[in-house]
């Protein structure tokens, strides 16, 4: 217990730590996951903007919704949230708490994601390449064309094998001039990204510092009490099953020496302890009929049975708690008074 | 516990040392993103400028920003400065010394990557290609004003047809890298020689004032890691009695129903003297409350003849 007790000390002073571990290699994920991803634009004019604004807008949404499914603080806060009062009231601050921390962590992989891409500029090249501002950068000696076949012309732009546009504007002109702006939103949405999250971190400790001290104790109370009771109740099986399987022996042994007549034989001193275990069991004729009987007919899960006259009953001691088996959560009954 | 304590104990020692590796390991993400990032210069009379000095200044600021929001000195001082004053006095000297440390740190890995890319060279011969005297090319010295401009914004795209095999192209990428090498070697000089300075000369001014703002910062920092600690502590405590009482609480009623014997509750002594009579949620919140409006003066003396 004690062993247990300093490694869940560690996790829990480190629990901040352990979440922003998770947070930064779901971020290296995102990473490698665009660079692994073979971006592929499709070249036609109105496919064009759907595959770049969807490959850069929908990948994000996935991951942030992904870092709320891999955050076990998720159940945590459904259950906090739809509890029945009962006699604790429940704190708006600590929900809203833990909503926001998760909400926070969650935001890094998508982010990743989105200034990955925009620096990269694949994804603005191909959905924008359509509205190059041919005037300033084509040649201006081209004749004019139609706007629907210049639209099919720009859009293969992405595409340098297949575009036929040269005439009219150079590939690399208009790639570097979609890359510029790409490159520059992407940094923007750096800096933003990066100024907002300072204006939170430093603006909390002016504001509201004894109310968040207070929401994250109770968040991390209600972390604990749920550990500790899982823990509880797994002690509590445990020992309820230790003497549930104890009073079956125990009944077998009593019925066996009822049908053979023989008395409980005292062992020697000395083979005692290892006698005990056996628990009056002592041969294989005699253990597959216990092993059978356990599987036909288990015991009650009912601890200090009334005295019947049936040989399996045992009106004996009993260990901890007798009352019935793991309690179930259900209504305001069962809360603490604390 | 005596491990955990060692641990503890260890990063107490070394909270420095914690700053400084997350520094250099900043530094090292800021030289690996320069060198992942694919510079693209637009070459475009207006633009390149924009995008050149663009690209040397905005991700040091968005650097200095995320070593700001890392490092966990800043939150102690921001929290001791905005705190009330209550019954401890607020030393400025050591909010400025707290200040001052972190500022040196998270200036490091911006410092870091505009060296980086003066030694490059690729952001000034971009900004700056169109700037050049073109008298001093023998390429662009012939060419109309108007040409001229477009030619030489085109300089830093090697592979743009026009310059593919333009010589003089060579020759204004040379002198900007050149220019921008320079650039860079000097503020790199200048900056360790200041650096050596300040550490050589710092110990002849206010020594004294200096060994004491670093003990207290120091001590309001393991303050507030320990108060965090003992938090964790208090509320396991407090989460094993309550699920204690609840559990008695099941008992007392079973025994209303069945008449079984009851059995005797679990001591609890020695949690009970840790969990220091604070035994409820209004009790906590009020403790939580004074910690913050009130903390208690820096004299331990008095709370041992208590």
């Amino acid at each position: 217990m004690d062993k247990f007790r300093m490694i869940f000390q560690f996790l829990q002073s480190n629990q901040e730590s352990f979440m922003n571990g998770i947070c930064g290699i779901m971020a290296l994920a995102s990473a490698q996951m665009y660079s692994a991803f073979d971006f592929n634009c499709p070249c036609l004019p109105r496919y064009n903007l759907a595959y770049g604004l969807g490959i850069l807008l929908v990948p994000p949404f996935i991951l942030f919704l992904l870092g709320f499914v891999l955050n076990n603080n998720i159940s945590m806060l459904a259950e906090e949230w739809r509890r029945p009062q009962g006699q604790r009231g429940k704190d708006q601050a600590v929900l809203r708490y833990m909503f926001c921390s998760m909400a926070q962590r969650a935001m890094i992989a998508p982010a990743v994601w989105v200034s990955v891409t925009l620096l990269d500029g694949k994804c603005i090249t191909c959905a924008f390449c359509t509205s190059v501002p041919v005037k300033t950068l084509g040649n201006a000696s081209h004749p004019s064309l139609s706007q629907g076949e210049m639209k099919r012309v720009l859009a293969r732009i992405p595409c340098k094998e297949i575009y036929d546009g040269q005439e009219l504007i150079a590939n690399e002109v208009a790639v570097r001039y979609l890359r510029c702006i790409s490159q520059a939103l992407g940094w923007c949405f750096v800096l933003l990204m990066t100024t907002l999250a300072f204006l939170v971190r430093s603006l909390r400790p002016c504001f509201t510092q004894a109310a968040f001290l207070k929401s994250r104790y109770w968040s991390h109370y209600i972390d604990i009490e749920r550990k500790l009771f899982d823990e509880t109740c797994a002690e509590h099986a445990r020992s309820f099953a230790k003497v549930c399987i104890q009073q079956f022996f125990e009944g077998m042994s009593t019925d066996l020496a009822a049908t053979r007549c023989h008395p409980p034989r005292k062992a020697p001193a000395d083979a005692e302890e290892a006698s005990e275990k056996l628990l009056g069991i002592t041969d294989q004729g005699t253990m597959n009929m216990a092993l059978k009987s356990w599987h036909r007919c288990k015991p009650p899960l009912h601890l200090h049975p009334p005295a019947l006259p049936s040989g399996n009953g045992w009106a004996g001691e009993g260990q901890p708690p007798t009352h019935p088996p793991v309690p179930q959560r259900e209504t305001a009954a069962y809360y603490s008074r604390v | 516990m005596d491990r955990f304590r060692m641990i503890f104990q260890y990063f107490q020692s070394n909270s420095e040392s914690v700053m400084n590796g997350i520094c250099g390991l900043l530094a090292l993400a800021s030289v690996k993103m320069y060198t992942c990032f694919d510079f693209s210069c637009p070459c475009l009379p207006r633009y390149n400028m924009a995008y050149g000095l663009g690209i040397m200044f905005v991700p040091p600021v968005a650097l200095f920003l995320c070593s700001l929001i890392l490092n966990r000195q800043s939150l102690v001082m921001l929290e001791e400065w905005r705190r009330p004053q209550g019954c401890r006095k607020k030393d400025l000297a050591v909010i400025r010394y707290l200040c001052s440390s972190i500022m040196q740190r998270a200036m490091v890995a911006p410092v870091v990557w505009i060296i980086v890319s003066l030694l490059d060279g690729k952001c000034l011969i971009c900004a700056f290609s169109s700037y050049v005297d073109p008298e001093k090319f023998v390429g662009f010295a012939s060419a109309s004003p108007v040409q001229v401009q477009q030619l030489l914004a085109k300089v830093p795209c090697k592979d743009d047809e026009l310059m593919r095999n333009n010589t003089s192209r060579k020759a204004v990428s040379r002198y900007l890298r050149c220019w921008s090498q320079a650039l860079g070697w000097s503020i790199m000089l200048i900056l360790i020689v200041a650096v050596f300075l300040a550490r050589w000369l710092r110990p002849c001014f206010n020594q004294a004032t200096l060994l004491q703002a670093r003990h207290w910062s120091n001590y309001i920092d393991i303050e507030q890691k320990i108060f965090e600690e003992t938090c964790c502590e208090h509320s396991r405590l407090f989460a094993h009695k309550c699920i204690l009482h609840f559990f008695e609480s099941m008992r007392q009623e079973v025994k209303l129903h069945s008449f079984s014997l009851p059995r005797e509750g679990e001591g609890a002594g020695g949690e009970d003297n840790l969990l220091q009579g604070i035994t409820d949620q209004d009790q906590v919140n009020k403790l939580l409350k004074m910690w913050y409006y009130e903390k208690p003066p820096l004299d331990v003396s008095q709370a041992t003849q208590r």
